[in-house]
């Protein structure tokens, strides 16, 4: 018997072509495809051989879907580290940007509907937990995360009622910027802040779109706490925030744009933010007031519906790596709660007064409450200082 | 028999519409006015409930409610100021060589979006623009951007092109023949256009006003970009209650609201531009 080139093969050509249609129609999975027809070995035995097509770590955790959309905050990535994750699994990132936690949770209740990670606050967990919204995490599917390496301060909020729903991107304090090229007396309080705006400053502040924070500068410039829901308190921070209204530059969450133009002088101001204008504008002051303020970590977490849980994982898990980790915060300039991260970036970081705080001024930070978030009457004092 | 089976045919080919409408408008609007009549959940959102603490609360938007009503007809204003003389010149005056090239100019803005276009006046009424400009022949200390001026500069910025196309369709139909007419009677061209010119393109005024008003009732991009949240529209009230403060119950009865006020309006305002006319002026809208 003559010895024909098929015999060696797996498969005939004609059987190859029924399985492929069978595979085409959907009557076999592409796992018997692959696995009938040899290609699977095939693949496999290749990769081993050619190291650059094997699929990259992450898609060992399972099937990965080539797009993910990643809820988050503006200049809070560095795109590089974003560009490497895709070069890595070929998932390519969609980065929807919010203005602020209320808006991601209204858009997580009303069906968010295809995205796979998000960027939430400690604040915020036990809303998302309470609502449904968010998947607990199997922390042996992110190998990259250590528990032990976490500072607890900053990682202990995503645990509620026992499981784990988020692993600590960065933290961050809530205090002011200052254009000290334009503001003789830089304001070291509050108190200062809102004084100079209804005076030397008139015309130049921005607050926040934000109740959370706005509310709470009023709030702690009057003397009382950042976290504040009584009605009483409440009442007189709407009537300095309105009194202060016509001395605004603007009420934005953006406000990078008008102090770097120069219209702005002043703005109340997230840390990561204060340090890229300070990078950028050395005249740009970052304070921490001394009549308290915000102390606040954000976090990793998968949404209940998450179109691929693989690739949510796939994603987490890269961005835990403390090599990544450093890659990103060059970028959003935030510190991280990973002593890893800590040990691989320059000392000069770690001695940073804008990222570290003195601790007599870090001691007296609070952080944001769950109800501080929802509580209505705040919700309405924010929005009758808006429409005022 | 034959009329039996023409009205079938006119209901299967309404059908997709009214199905549309169904499902696009008519329910959207019945869930939005039951919600209007429940509660906030304590986390944000909606529990069913019967009570009318929402319509009272109306009041609280009143400056949003008043800011809508003057901006909107304000805008609808300045761009009819505005566009009418370009709309005239495109329709009587350019060759018809220039006319195409011209009213692709007019529409190209359309193809970027309005977001990054009304993002980039930001920049262009901020302090490093046109503020240092004036201020190198000497006028200093103008603001521009963050007041009531950037968001009606942009609003005829972003609405332009919707009342020109209206306005240069109906002068386009104009009959040259009625002006020829009047002048061989010795009419002067301002009276010709006041008593034929003007007349003849009202239907295009009318409809053009209507879409920016209209539009203009819901927008909120503008006054957040422009005005800096400092003017502030029932748009941005809706955007708050809806993705800020999660009262879902009190904006949809502001968007109830609205939506009243905006037939109210509307009706009036085709009672007095149309009432009278014939259909072939209104065959526009």
């Amino acid at each position: 018997m003559s010895k024909d080139y098929e015999d060696d093969l797996p498969i005939t050509a004609s059987k190859f072509m029924d399985e492929l249609r069978r595979y085409h129609k959907g009557s076999v999975s592409r796992r018997h495809f692959l696995g009938v027809t040899g290609l699977g070995t095939a693949m496999a035995v290749m990769s081993s051989a050619v190291p650059s097509l094997a699929p990259g770590r992450a898609l060992a955790a399972g099937n990965l879907s080539n797009k993910m959309v990643l809820a988050t905050w503006p200049n809070y990535h560095n795109p590089k580290t974003l560009e490497n994750f895709t070069g890595a699994t070929d998932v390519h990132i969609q980065a929807n940007v919010f203005g602020s936690n209320e808006e991601m949770i209204a858009k997580m209740q009303a069906g968010g509907g295809g995205v796979n990670v998000i960027e939430n606050t400690n604040y915020t967990f036990q809303d998302y937990v309470k609502l449904g919204l968010l998947t607990p995490l199997d922390l042996s599917r992110i190998p990259n995360y250590d528990p032990s390496t976490q500072n607890p301060k900053f990682a202990e909020a995503s645990t509620v009622n026992g499981k784990v729903y988020g692993v600590c991107k960065n933290w961050g304090t809530t205090g002011l910027v200052i254009n000290s090229s334009k503001v003789k007396n830089v304001p070291k309080s509050h108190k200062d802040f809102f004084d100079v705006t209804m005076g030397e400053g008139s015309g130049h502040t921005i607050l926040h779109d934000y109740q959370l924070t706005t509310i709470g500068a009023a709030l702690c410039a009057l003397g009382y706490s950042f976290n504040s829901v009584n009605a009483g308190e409440l009442a007189k921070a709407e009537k300095l925030l309105i009194d202060s209204k016509p001395h605004l530059f603007a009420i934005t969450s953006d406000y990078q744009p008008g102090l770097r133009s120069g219209d702005a002088w002043m703005s109340i101001c997230w840390s990561g933010d204060g340090k890229q204008l300070n990078t950028d504008l050395p005249e740009m002051k970052y304070v921490i007031a001394s009549d308290g303020g915000e102390l606040w970590s954000d976090f990793y977490s998968i949404p209940a519906d998450t179109p691929s849980l693989d690739t949510s994982y796939a994603f987490i898990n890269y961005m835990m790596d403390p090599k990544n980790q450093v890659l990103d915060a060059e970028a959003h300039g935030y510190p991280t709660s990973d002593s890893r991260v800590a040990a691989l970036q320059p000392a000069s970081v770690q001695s940073d007064p804008i990222l570290h705080p003195a601790k007599e001024l870090f001691d007296g930070l609070e952080f944001g409450a769950a109800v501080t978030l929802t509580d209505p009457i705040r919700a309405e004092v924010m929005a009758r200082f808006k429409s005022a | 028999m034959g009329n039996k089976k023409g009205s079938w045919l006119t209901a299967a080919l309404l059908a997709p519409t009214t199905l549309w409408f169904l499902i696009m408008l008519v329910f959207p609007l019945i869930v939005v006015v039951i919600y209007s009549f429940g509660e906030r959940a304590p986390v944000g959102g909606y529990v069913a409930s019967l009570t009318l603490e929402q319509y009272a609360n109306l009041p609280s938007r009143l400056k949003a409610f008043t800011n809508t009503m003057t901006f909107a007809p304000l805008g609808a204003l300045m761009c009819l100021i505005i566009a009418y003389p370009l709309a005239y010149y495109l329709a009587v005056k350019v060759s018809q060589r220039w006319k195409l090239l011209l009213l692709v100019l007019v529409i190209l803005p359309f193809w970027t979006s309005m977001l990054i276009r009304t993002y980039a006046w930001i920049f262009i009424l901020g302090g490093r623009g046109i503020p240092t400009l004036l201020e190198i022949i000497g006028i200093e200390g103008v603001r521009l951007i963050n007041t009531p001026f950037a968001v009606v500069v942009g609003i005829v910025y972003g609405y332009l092109p919707l009342m020109v196309f209206p306005i240069y369709v109906s002068l386009d139909k104009l009959d040259k023949r009625l002006l020829e007419a009047a002048s061989d009677l010795g009419s002067t061209p301002f009276r010709s256009f006041v008593q034929i010119t003007l007349p003849l393109s009202m239907p295009g005024v009318a409809t053009g006003c209507m879409l920016v008003f209209i539009l203009l009732m819901g927008e909120f991009l503008i006054p957040a970009f422009l005005g800096g949240g400092k003017v502030f529209f029932i748009g941005n009230a809706l955007v708050d209650l809806f993705l800020q403060s999660r009262n879902w119950p009190f904006g949809s009865a502001v968007a109830v609201m609205l939506v009243i006020i905006m037939l109210v309006t509307v009706s009036l305002y085709m009672r007095f531009t149309m009432g009278g006319k014939s259909g072939r002026d209104t065959s526009i809208m």
